[in-house]
């Protein structure tokens, strides 16, 4: 008898054996691996639901460039938040420092250096990053060291900035940007092509694999536990088809053929019959994201100040106690978010070509749910970089696939709202599950 | 009193006094320290051990009194000059940031650092696995945030902590609060092993049986004020109560300002 319960209990090990044997293997994060699974299964539905208009290299190319902006924002929201802070005023921010780069690159700069002078995107961006850290200084000035509330303080900034929006050009808005700034928004212009597509995703694979060795090697050397060298090989295998996956969907989508007709006649191109195929390649602005989300991945687990985020989201007091300038840190956090909603700024203006005063408008609130999706606890000290973009990239595919579907603005709403609750609840199922 | 007649102590608290909102959590304070002495801090929950021995640690700041670290006045505003005298502090609160794993709680504010400047994550677990290998040797989860770990696992961390930096000066705020008999017994050792190597020791408790073997002298308080101090040889444990409990000074003991 007691036989045959140890049998069932060791068939009943190895049944669940597998899978948990995989992801303790594999030391992937479970959360993460739902929240992508969730992403494949919103966009295969919208897929089906839209008649097959989803899953094509036009739209998943259109929707990374969309995703850029909330994306950087979001990158910087999850540090606000797991310092137990809020930040409303982001939108208002990327409208007020879109507005002031574009008057310094269409009104102001072309008549100090000349019309498309190549100096004028990186003094126009350089003045956007600066007012961005200015303000988020303020604000963090006045949130850790007079100790006002963020949730007061960003809500003050929503309207103040809003209204300076308006205030810079009295509420006209200001178009055409400059030529190279432009680039940034994304467009057949503002994406590098096939060619370099492929190089940067080839680099991208060596890193993934180079990464995962020296991981291992670093373990090897304090004799730490390693995990199995199939579960490397399957991380590494995974990584880089992904990475290919993605270039390959990138160069897969064609200029627009009139583009084409241009580019041919200028450049003196004979137009083979079949029509000529020029690839986009990974957006500009895509890229941008991708090297915001990496450095602010780096600096949230790999520095000090990371740490210290971190560790003042887990417990204020123990952070104070062992002997970490918390204020410091919080200001220095939105300064940060205040760069991002600059290089946000950037993205945003650049691809409507033009600053109005109501750019970035609910932005707060999208960046908010993207970091909230993502994983980012609003009770503090949880949260990732990589999970914030992921959120940002499912509010950006609801939204795009209830346009391909043809869904009312207002239906719209109605279903972001609701999934950005249940996305909430059964995070915090998840977590009452595992403590 | 003789032992330590002509030495410079290690830590003189003189007239300490805090109030928070017009009530005297520390009246009129004093209080030292020899280095390799055990010092129990004694009295009735609320009586200002832990607020006197905050203002030790830079948690505080004091209204008034000296603090004098080898005979040379000290100047504490925060914890990172407590740490800079090399004072360090096991809270009763334990005082973890429960998000981040053992190693990173270790070294919380003291990160060890590659040559680029980056955190070393992994000499830094190196380290945590040796220190915690000497408290707690069954102690494998490193990788997990510290929310997860046991009471008994939490409060290793928190005296690891406490014991990697070598400390001189070591204040343990009950300690033994969230330990079964066994670990309560190893950290009674590493008191012993730490007091052996010239490290001054405050050990508060409300409970007289858990510093009483372990102390060189007791010193008591009661609402805010010093009852007296005595050495654990020259006193019972029961005058020791007596003093915890009424305030009443027994003659083997140093009355203070707060003796009936």
């Amino acid at each position: 008898m007691s036989e045959a319960t140890a049998n069932t209990d060791k068939a009943r090990a190895s049944d669940l054996g597998p899978v948990e044997r995989f992801i303790k293997a594999t030391e992937l994060d479970t959360r993460m691996l739902g929240m992508i699974g969730a992403l494949l299964l919103i966009w295969i539905a919208f897929h089906i639901f839209s008649g097959g208009l989803f899953l094509t290299p036009r739209n998943l190319w259109n929707l990374s460039v969309q995703s850029a902006s909330v994306a950087v924002m979001a990158t910087g929201m999850v540090l606000v938040i797991v310092t137990r802070n809020i930040d409303l005023s982001v939108g208002s921010i990327l409208g007020f420092v879109g507005m002031i780069m574009a008057v310094i690159q269409a009104e102001i700069l072309p008549g100090m250096l000349g019309f498309g002078n190549p100096m004028i995107w990186v003094i126009a961006l350089a003045a956007g990053i600066l007012v961005g850290a200015a303000i988020g200084a303020l604000h963090g000035f006045i949130i850790a060291y007079m100790g006002v509330p963020a949730f007061i303080v960003t809500l003050g900034g929503l309207l103040v900035w809003r209204g300076a929006a308006w205030w810079v050009t009295s509420g006209r808005t200001v178009a055409p940007m400059d030529a190279n700034f432009r680039l940034f928004g994304g467009g057949p212009n503002g994406a590098i092509g096939a060619t370099w597509s492929w190089i940067i995703g080839l680099i991208a694979c060596v890193a993934i694999i180079a990464i995962i060795a020296m991981g291992r090697r670093q373990r090897q050397r304090f004799d730490f536990p390693q995990r199995p060298i199939w579960a490397e090989a399957f991380l590494a295998t995974v990584g880089c088809a992904v990475v290919l996956g993605a270039v390959w969907v990138a160069n897969s989508y064609p200029w627009p053929v009139g583009i084409v007709r241009r580019y041919a006649e200028a450049n003196s191109i004979a137009i083979p019959d079949g029509g000529l195929f020029i690839a986009h390649g990974i957006a500009i602005p895509v890229l941008v994201a991708i090297v915001v989300g990496i450095v602010m991945t780096f600096i949230a687990t790999r520095t000090t100040f990371g740490r210290y985020v971190f560790a003042l989201g887990g417990n204020p007091e123990a952070a104070e106690l062992a002997g970490i300038k918390t204020r410091w840190v919080t200001m220095k956090i939105f300064i940060l978010m205040g760069v991002l909603c600059a290089i946000a700024a950037a993205i945003s203006t650049a691809r409507l070509n033009a600053a109005t005063n109501a750019q970035g408008t609910l932005d707060e609130l999208l960046t908010i749910a993207a970091a909230v999706i993502g994983g980012t606890s609003l009770a503090g000290g949880v949260g990732t970089i990589a999970g914030a973009m992921i959120g940002a990239v499912v509010m950006q595919s609801l939204q795009s696939g209830m346009v391909l579907m043809g869904l009312d603005t207002p239906l719209q709403n109605i279903v972001v709202g609701i999934v950005l609750v249940i996305a909430v609840w059964l995070d915090s199922l998840y977590r009452r599950g595992k403590a | 009193m003789n032992v330590h007649a002509g030495m410079t102590p290690l830590v003189e608290m003189e007239n300490m006094s805090i109030s928070f909102g017009g009530i005297h959590a520390v009246d009129n304070a004093s209080v030292d320290l020899f280095p390799g002495e055990v010092v129990g801090l004694l009295g009735h929950n609320g009586a200002g051990k832990s607020t006197l021995i905050k203002i030790l640690s830079g948690a505080y700041k004091r209204d008034n009194g000296e603090i004098r670290i080898d005979g040379k006045t000290a100047t504490i505003h925060n914890p990172r000059d407590a740490k800079g005298y090399g004072i360090e502090t096991i809270y009763q609160t334990l005082a973890l940031a429960d998000n981040v794993d053992t190693a990173a709680n270790l070294y919380l504010g003291r990160e060890l650092k590659t040559p680029w400047g980056t955190l070393d994550d992994v000499a830094m677990e190196a380290k945590s696995r040796e220190v915690m290998g000497r408290l707690n040797p069954r102690f494998q989860r490193f990788k997990d945030p510290v929310k997860q770990l046991s009471g008994g696992q939490r409060q290793s961390v928190a005296i690891a902590r406490a014991i990697l930096f070598n400390a001189r000066i070591l204040i343990m705020d009950e300690p033994t609060a969230a330990l079964g008999p066994q670990e309560t017994a190893q950290v009674g050792e590493l008191i012993k092993q730490l007091k052996a190597e010239g490290i001054g020791i405050f050990l508060i408790s409300h409970d007289i049986h858990d510093v009483f073997d372990l102390a060189d002298r007791v010193a008591v308080m009661k609402n805010g004020q010093m009852v007296g101090t005595a050495r654990t040889e020259d006193v019972t444990k029961d005058e020791v109560l007596g003093m915890i409990i009424l305030g009443k000074c027994p003659p083997g003991a140093t009355p203070g300002p707060g003796a009936l």
